[in-house]
């Protein structure tokens, strides 16, 4: 390879999610001291010239080295894990990193209800706590009674559903959301709150569709600006459109690192499940194939081991 | 489950108390509490708030999970969902909150944060103005060990029992359900004893406590709440019940009575 191919090569092995090690083996590995320095010199984006004549790491460039290094041994950590004990951590970071509430939302809507309950369990395991009583010591906003519910419900999960309570409940929405009206107040609703909390998934199906019959729109696209709300009908109507819409969010250039780690996240949570759904999903929201999305934007073990794990189902 | 319509015929058409403390003791005991539940919630004008909280705090999780199953079977919907459905307000997020925690079952106490609970609680009834939302978060969520060491230091600290203090003169659903949600939690064979001398001693007998409490320990508590009985009431439970109860009735209550000797 040319140097000046190498300094390319080089850039984007670093670049993106996960590094490529094979690519800094083969140019790292062999380059001598000055074909480093001329390296540093020439990538003003990840060293500064210092004061005292000597190219310097950016701290920031480190940390984030530091993050894409480590993305294939999350990866790794967190596909091995019992989902009990990895859906209870997961609630656990969202409290307390960031925090990301929209992450307790997706764990807590997006679970069979035995799972979930498995997560609570292990959460004591872990803890010392129910997360209930972390949640609603820990948020203090009008989202604490929406949390709550949700991270705790256990849902009916037969098929039977009462098409007469599915339209009134789709009426009770629709006037409640025109109510509201940019507002921002339909979590303090506690009809809303009751309805999305409580009932269970294919009777949340048919309230969704009788909606749309009623005014003509999509649910979740008439709570856009609710708190939570909206992410909230996503997960539990619509799951697979959901994750990719954060997937391909995530895999944007440039986003901060817990947005990064949506991508982990996702894949991992999502590969026993309804890979093949998501897949196809994310093909027809983006038109790109989810594997060439991820062969795009990640690098080395990590982009392989994520391939694998979308290639499930097949 | 093969008795499936027969069941539901008999739910409708037993009137007497007899047939229906029959009919729940034939049941699972899980299937039972299930049975309780959903005629508690669809009782009119309000649901029995007495039962869902007997039930949410005194089962254990094992217990209260296998109920939950078995409503979810026999009435295809979740006991959270219809009982959310038929309250509203203060006592919905009570109840519903209690039913559905999943509370940490270790002993350990954080002294410091019962110490500020305790605090807390005693704000919010000084100011009478019952922020349900702090009082149904401490009660609701925290493990019962610690509910019970923040009571405690309430206690300790400002002079009496919280439910002393939890009254308030319009007699309120949620209060009375928070008082016994307490009750509950501190000390179920105390509370048990109080359901059945009150329904003893009524004009005319509660018999569906009566009934109610003597099935649903029949297999466990039974011994506790005799022996409390006797010391309170200066005569056995047997003897009571034998004095305000009659017929088929009676003689069933005896028997489960006696099953324990």
């Amino acid at each position: 390879m040319a140097v000046s191919d190498e300094l390319g090569a080089l850039t984007r092995a670093f670049s993106g999610l996960g590094v490529d090690e094979k690519a800094l083996i083969s140019i790292l590995g062999k380059w001598h001291p000055e074909q480093r320095q001329t390296y540093r010199k020439g990538t003003r984006d990840f060293f500064i010239e210092d004061e005292r004549q000597f190219e310097r790491w950016d701290d920031y460039h480190v940390i984030q080295l530091q993050h894409e290094f480590l993305r294939f041994k999350h990866a790794i950590v967190l596909w091995t894990m019992h989902p009990w004990e990895r859906d209870a951590r997961l609630l656990k970071e969202a409290l307390h990193k960031g925090p990301q509430h929209k992450v307790l939302v997706e764990v807590a809507c997006t679970r069979l209800s035995d799972e979930l309950l498995g997560a609570r369990k292990a959460y004591h395991s872990l803890f010392d706590q129910s997360v209930e009583e972390d949640l609603a010591f820990g948020i203090h906003g009008p989202e604490r009674k929406l949390l709550v519910a949700l991270v705790s419900s256990y849902r009916y999960e037969g098929t039977k559903v009462n098409e007469g309570i599915a339209k009134s409940e789709a009426k009770f929405l629709s006037s409640a959301i025109k109510g509201a009206a940019g507002n921002k107040n339909l979590l303090e609703n506690e009809e809303v709150v009751r309805i999305v909390a409580t009932r269970s998934k294919p009777h949340l199906t048919l309230v969704y569709n009788h909606y749309k019959e009623i005014t003509g729109n999509y649910l979740d696209e008439d709570l856009e600006g609710e708190l939570y709300l909206q992410e909230t009908v996503q997960c539990l109507c619509k799951p697979q459109e959901y994750f990719s819409k954060v997937l391909d969010a995530s895999m944007r250039p440039d986003v901060d690192e817990l947005k990064k780690e949506a991508v982990t996240r996702i894949i991992v949570t999502r590969a026993d499940v309804d890979m093949k759904l998501l897949k196809q999903e994310y093909n027809h929201k983006y038109g790109v194939s989810l594997p060439n999305k991820i062969e795009d934007v990640a690098n080395g073990n990590y982009r392989d081991f994520l391939l694998t794990l979308v290639a499930r189902g097949d | 489950m093969y008795q499936e319509d027969l069941i539901k015929r008999l739910e409708s058409e037993l009137s007497g108390d007899f047939e229906k403390a029959v009919y729940r003791w034939t049941l699972d005991p899980e299937d039972r509490d299930a049975v309780l539940l959903n005629v508690a919630i669809k009782q009119v004008p309000l649901p029995d708030y007495r039962v869902i909280v007997e039930i949410s705090c005194i089962r254990s999780h094992e217990e209260l999970l296998a109920i939950k199953r078995a409503y979810q079977i026999r009435y295809k919907h979740s006991v959270e969902e219809d009982l959310a459905q038929h309250t509203t307000g203060d006592i919905r997020q009570l109840l519903v909150w209690l039913v559905s925690v999943y509370r940490y079952k270790g002993e350990e106490i954080n002294v410091r944060l019962a110490s500020s609970e305790a605090e807390i609680l005693h704000r919010v009834i000084s100011e009478k103005a019952f922020n349900h939302e702090e009082t149904i978060r401490i009660i609701t969520t925290r493990s019962k060990a610690q509910v019970l060491a923040t009571l405690n230091h309430f206690r300790d600290d400002y002079g009496t029992s919280i439910t002393k203090h939890l009254r308030d003169d319009s007699s309120h659903e949620y209060l009375s359900a928070l008082r016994t949600a307490i009750r509950c939690i501190c000390d179920h064979h105390k509370y048990y004893e109080k359901v059945v001398r009150r329904a003893l001693n009524q004009p005319g007998t509660d018999e569906d406590s009566l009934t109610r409490v003597i099935i649903t320990s029949a297999e466990k508590d039974l011994k506790d709440i005799k022996e409390l009985f006797q010391k309170r009431n200066s005569m056995s439970l047997e003897h009571a019940v034998a004095k305000d109860t009659s017929g088929d009735y009676k003689a069933f209550l005896l028997t489960l009575l006696g099953k324990e000797d």
